[in-house]
């Protein structure tokens, strides 16, 4: 199928991403991706505080409570260890797809499987860090229409650490957009007929 | 061909606008109140910042949805349609994932932190948000699937066939 006219820009956009240079910034972006994700993750999974109170004081002894604030408490902590740990294990397999696979290629599936992957995983992230982002808010301001009170002031290095780990993520969703651009790019330029005209009148 | 392309695509943008809209909706008009130890206790969608992003991010993804059912198949403004529904459909898997975890909390409290359920009290309010939530659900994943479809028609033949 022939290119219409003025439909160049985008081929040549395509084009530039089948050098060899564009695989090193592809596999840069993944590894920078892999270690915001699996800093994110171990971050958040490993963090945990322990503060004692004093309750009450029966004559000269004080009645000690100690609480903790762990990653496990919280449903939506739980769900942004996860999604980060499945992605850096994604992007992990794709870093070693793309040293040691070679030519692997499954039926043409390749660039198609590679690109909906990436896709696939912008979506997980962004949901993970967005629900991390919105317990890190009530965390620490607490609802008052609710009842719900903060607990960023006693639990200081819990928010600290907890807000760190929500920074890598972020910063991991960004690398991922940018891998998941350049794959679909990297798809386009690889797709036999090269047709990414709109008016695609096939009879 | 190019028909039967045109209107599954039509078709997907309906569903996802319906979904978006209805979520908008139900939201905005969810609100009950409770009288409890003499204090009058009143929920809304306004009291939690969280809602909020909700709402708003449905409001633009329906508005969005409503301009793009009319704008189709021409030149350059197919590409920014493709473009844009990544955009939006990141945009609603964000909200929906943050109005989930409120109203999780909402639901079960969080014992460590000392948060009560609130759904006891204001169950109307909690049906009400369940019902946004399940359409904001069914929302994010129809664009998913309208964003891979449309991968699919932009890049056809999508598999290439090795001779």
């Amino acid at each position: 199928m022939a290119l219409q006219s003025g439909e160049k820009s985008p081929m040549l956009i395509g084009s530039i991403w089948s050098k060899p240079r564009s695989r090193w910034t592809l596999l840069g972006l993944r590894l920078l991706a892999f270690l915001a994700a699996a800093a994110a993750t171990l971050v958040m999974a490993l963090n945990k505080q322990t503060k004692t109170f004093v309750v009450a004081t029966i004559g000269t002894t004080p009645l000690k409570l100690s609480l903790t604030a762990k990653f496990n408490h919280t449903p939506a902590f739980v769900f942004f260890v996860i999604a980060n740990g499945l992605v850096s294990i994604h992007n992990l397999v794709m870093i070693m797809l793309d040293l040691l696979g070679g030519n692997f290629d499954y039926k043409g599936f390749r660039f198609p499987m590679v690109a909906i992957l990436d896709m696939l995983n912008v979506a997980l992230v962004s949901g993970g860090a967005n629900a991390a982002a919105f317990m890190a808010e009530l965390g620490k301001n607490g609802n008052s229409h609710a009842r719900w009170d903060k607990i960023c002031d006693k639990f200081g290095e819990y928010c600290d650490r907890g807000g760190g780990a929500l920074i890598a993520s972020f910063l991991a969703l960004a690398f991922m957009l940018l891998i998941s651009f350049i794959s679909i790019l990297k798809l386009v330029n690889a797709s036999p007929h090269h047709s990414i005209s709109p008016n695609n009148n096939q009879p | 061909m190019a028909k039967t392309k045109r209107i599954i695509t039509i078709l997907l943008r309906l569903l996802a606008f319906a979904a978006t809209l209805s979520a908008t909706v139900v939201m905005v008009t969810s609100h009950d109140s409770a009288e409890v130890l003499n204090l009058k206790f009143s929920a809304k969608y306004s009291n939690s910042p969280a809602f909020k992003f909700y709402v708003i991010a449905e409001a633009i993804a329906s508005g969005y949805g409503l301009i793009a059912l009319f704008l189709s198949s021409k030149s350059w403004v197919n590409r920014v349609i493709v473009i844009l529904d990544v955009v939006i459909a990141m945009l609603l898997t964000s909200s929906i994932s943050t109005a989930l975890a409120e109203a999780v909390i909402g639901k079960r409290g969080n014992s460590h932190a000392g948060w009560l359920p609130i759904c006891g009290q204001v169950p109307k309010f909690c049906d009400h948000v369940t019902g946004s939530l399940i359409a904001g659900f069914a929302a994010a994943i129809l664009y998913l699937v309208l964003n891979l479809y449309s991968l699919y028609v932009v890049l056809a033949p999508l598999f290439p066939v090795k001779p």
